[in-house]
């Protein structure tokens, strides 16, 4: 192997890592926005990714629609089940301790999957490419088109958050309901809504990561708690509670499995990840860009 | 309450005679073996019990000491003609240790950050068990483990390992027992109700911590070994993620910090998913999480919470009339 | 021969959090066997010194010697073995325990049955737990909360929770006990009945250090009282001279 080849290598390395690290940082996003209105550690965030993929098979295989309006369905079915899942589970228990509060994300859990495993089996399923197949060369390294569609997805839904956070009333309203709830149900935010709201759009966020995903990676029912787990670690090494601070940990994580993958050992590439959630855990729990 | 040792004499005599009757009938044999594994999984949540129940610690991957005494029986029995008994303990020395290892720094972090830890461990242990497949024969598992004997006498029928679990367990709950009733009980108590008071009132709280979770450890460990031995043949489905999800939801079925309650919950979440749900195959994940979500809204003290109440409105009512 | 020297003493203790000063250059020493109380304004650091001398807490800068041993950076429990006891301005039982459980934990520093002699239930540990039940008792017996002893703590009202937290801090043998606004919530009767306890507590030669708003409860029982205002101590003395100390006079009213 010649050193161009091992270049390219590498760089084709990159790229799995840039896009497995942009599904990573989404469901760390998601895992901000609840964390930050609730305190709570979703275990379920996972599972909405895995819902947007099986949702978005469902209506594409079972009901034969077109692609894009089987995504957008997937989507907004998976903004609604966020929605439904914090009005029955999540409210009426807001005053429990955190320990109950994620045994409830994770009971969540569970039941996602066990619907999800009842209709649609255990069989990995996939969606066909947006853009079809064909291997898109790029510095020697084979490309597939469909990586690109995820990291741009990833980018347009980062960049849209940002500006529904930082530009818009109820996205600004959020912000404050998570900074100060108390202050905020003052000036007459209702902090129920917002609440509601996080959970709607994490899952929305997740749903999107799901369906872009799933024509490259597939998709089965219990793909949900390994990526609840490594958007955790995400999360927690750009710093609990950052919206920057997801992404970055998101790309960090990604692009470090992406080569110890392909370098090192692609069986234990998952173990390598979390061994590095909890190296940050013991040594420094606040992440890079820690709140508290 | 002479109720309650009533209850008890009556279950262990169930215990005792059950299975000798079901061992010369061909239909309720088989239940001797579900009690077996009922038996093997009670001394794990068992000490699950001690750790969450009691010291208000949460364990999101202890499947995984489940099976560091489950490959450590198989691998030091197969590949190297260890004598079952000695693997044992060294399977659950190895769960000892690594439990100290792992709970040195876990038990440092709070609440949420703690769940994560034990389930980010719990995975790395699955993982090296699927995939170090010179050791442990990989996702098709270790086949060939051979049984158990003690001084020329073999537990080579159902009956006889049946009984030496409940021997076991029977020791363990005893064990248990005498933990919970003792003062380490009521510091255990003390940490889980008020962390900071139980310090500013002598207890060192993270010894007991690291120490409750080295024992839950330990335990887990030795249930490992006997299911090894028992199945003869073990693969790393057993001892991932979901698993650990299924002990901590027996303990909480049958409300955390009761005993009797977890040995309950162990039964009922068995018999449940091996019995009763067995024709409905897929149903499994799903009546779990239901039946957690109940709990955790409605039920938050499992069974043993129900019953005190119980016990609390016949009382009252005694004292009306 | 008696001990004079102080049984606690405060040396330039600094305190901040994040960029506020909680407490600034505080010294105190605490006299033994007296009752000596800390008051102050809200947010005065008085709480943030009990946590500093507990342990819950460590200062910035400064030291707290302790029977004249330094036990910066000790961590509470064993602080509480050393004979500091203490009550929680927002009380702090163990809630799911019983009245006797919660005073029995305090027997914990003073007994040493481990896993292997409580799991096995040796002689030596079925000895100490009739020990444990015994003092337990009898320092319910001594606070008046004897009869409550089987109830679950969490649901007493709250004067009878402070009651019982302060049996549990005397059932670890403290030499000084921190009380931290033992009258807060309490009606008269109550604080009356409070004020009565404290002076036992002194009688059995236990130093008392606490922290209070009720001015009549202090200047009534005080040896001696030391006066924090935004982190610094303004006066400290007798309770006739800190009633007519202008600067206090000031804090209070300003």
């Amino acid at each position: 192997m010649d050193s161009i080849s091992f270049a390219s290598q590498l760089f084709q390395y990159l790229i799995t890592g840039i896009t497995v690290g942009s599904v990573y940082g989404l469901v760390a996003l998601g895992f901000n926005i609840i964390y930050n209105s609730t305190e709570i550690i979703n275990l379920a965030q996972g599972d909405f990714v895995m819902l947007g993929g099986m949702s978005s098979v469902f209506f594409v295989s079972v009901l034969h629609l077109p692609l894009a309006i089987s995504i957008i369905l997937a989507i907004i079915f998976a903004f609604i089940v966020g929605a439904l899942f914090e009005r029955v589970a999540i409210w009426p228990l807001k005053n429990a301790n955190q320990v109950t509060l994620i045994l409830i994300t994770l009971a969540g859990s569970l039941i996602l999957e066990g619907i999800v495993m009842l209709i649609m089996g255990k069989d990995p399923y996939t969606l066909p490419y947006f853009t079809g197949s064909k291997t898109i060369f790029l510095f020697g390294a084979a490309i597939s088109p469909q990586y690109i569609w995820v990291i741009a997805i990833s980018a347009i839904t980062v960049a849209s958050m940002s500006y529904f956070f930082n530009k818009t009333i109820t996205g600004k309203a959020m912000k404050a309901c998570s900074d100060n709830p108390f202050a905020a149900s003052l000036m007459g935010i209702p902090v129920k809504k917002m609440i509601l709201l996080s959970f709607a759009i994490s899952a929305l966020i997740g749903a999107v990561a799901g369906a872009a995903i799933t024509p490259s990676l597939l998709m089965e029912y219990d793909r949900g708690p390994m990526l609840t787990i490594k958007g955790f670690a995400a999360a927690i090494i750009g710093g609990l509670g950052s919206f920057g601070g997801a992404i970055i940990g998101g790309l960090i994580l990604g692009i470090t499995e992406a080569l110890f993958a392909g370098l090192i050992s692609s069986g234990y590439k998952d173990a390598a990840s979390l061994a590095i959630l909890l190296l940050i855990l013991f040594i420094k729990p606040q992440g890079i860009f820690g709140k508290e | 309450m002479k109720l309650e040792k009533f209850a008890t004499a009556a279950v262990i005599i169930v215990l005792i005679i059950f299975p000798i009757v079901a061992s010369s009938n061909d239909n309720l044999s088989y239940y001797i073996n579900i009690m077996t594994i009922v038996g093997i999984y009670s001394m794990i949540t068992v000490g699950l019990t001690l750790l969450v129940g009691y010291a208000g610690q949460i364990s999101l991957g202890h499947a995984a000491f489940f099976g560091i005494g489950a490959y450590g029986s198989g691998v030091l029995t197969t590949k190297f003609g260890i004598d079952p008994w000695l693997a044992m303990a060294a399977g659950a020395a190895l769960s000892s240790v690594i439990a100290y290892l792992i709970g040195l720094p876990s038990l440092k972090l709070k609440g949420h950050y703690l769940a994560m830890a034990t389930l980010a461990f719990g995975i790395i242990i699955y993982i090296f068990f699927k995939e170090a497949d010179f050791l442990t024969g990989g996702p098709s598992g270790l086949p060939d483990i051979p049984g158990i004997s003690a001084f020329g006498f073999s537990f080579d029928t159902d009956l006889r390992y049946y009984f030496l679990v409940y021997a076991i367990l029977m020791l363990e709950v005893i064990y248990s027992n005498n933990i919970m009733k003792s003062r380490i009980g009521r510091a255990l108590k003390a940490i889980r109700d008020d962390e900071d008071a139980a310090s500013a009132t002598g207890v060192a709280v993270y010894r007991y911590k690291l120490k409750i979770f080295v024992i839950s450890a330990f335990f887990a460990s030795i249930a490992g070994s006997l299911y090894a031995y028992y199945l003869n043949f073990i693969d790393p489905s057993t001892f991932g993620f979901f698993p650990s999800v299924k002990f901590l939801i027996m303990v909480i079925v049958g409300g955390l910090g009761s005993l009797p309650g977890t040995i309950f919950g162990t039964w009922f979440m068995t018999f449940l998913d091996s019995e009763w749900l067995s024709s409905i195959g897929s149903l499994t994940t799903l009546v779990y999480g239901i039946i957690l979500l109940i709990l955790l809204m409605f039920l938050p003290e499992g069974i043993a919470g129900q019953y005190r109440k119980l016990k609390t409105k016949i009382v009252m009512r005694k004292n009306e009339k | 021969m008696k001990n004079n020297k102080p049984i606690l003493v405060l040396n330039n203790i600094w305190k901040s959090f994040g960029g506020m000063m909680s407490l600034s250059d505080v010294s105190i020493s605490v006299p033994r066997n007296r009752i000596k109380a800390v008051i102050g304004p809200n947010g005065a650091g008085k709480t943030t010194l009990f946590n500093i001398i507990s342990g819950a807490l460590n200062p910035n800068k400064g030291s707290i010697i302790f029977e004249g041993q330094p036990i910066n950076g000790l961590p509470s429990h064993k602080r509480t073995f050393l004979g500091i006891g203490r009550t929680f301005q927002t009380v702090k039982l163990f809630k799911q325990m019983s009245v006797r459980e919660n005073v029995m934990v305090g027997r914990h520093c003073r007994s040493s049955s481990e896993f292997f002699s409580c799991g096995l239930r040796f002689p030596k540990s079925r000895i100490e737990e009739k020990k444990i039940t015994e003092r337990a008792d009898a320092e319910l017996d001594f606070v008046g909360a004897y009869d409550m002893k089987n109830q679950v703590a969490g649901s007493l009202p709250i004067g009878l929770q402070k009651t019982v937290e302060v049996a549990r801090a005397l059932a670890t043998d403290p030499k000084l006990i921190l009380l931290d606004e033992p009258a807060g919530g309490l009606n008269d009767k109550e604080t009356e009945r409070f004020s009565e306890l404290i002076k036992k507590i002194q009688e059995r030669g236990i130093t008392v250090l606490l922290v209070e708003h009720d001015m009549r409860l202090v200047m009534n029982i005080s040896d001696e009282i030391a006066v924090l205002n935004y982190g610094e101590k303004i006066a400290e003395g007798a309770p006739e001279a800190i009633k007519n100390n202008k600067k206090v006079i000031e804090a209070y009213l300003g």
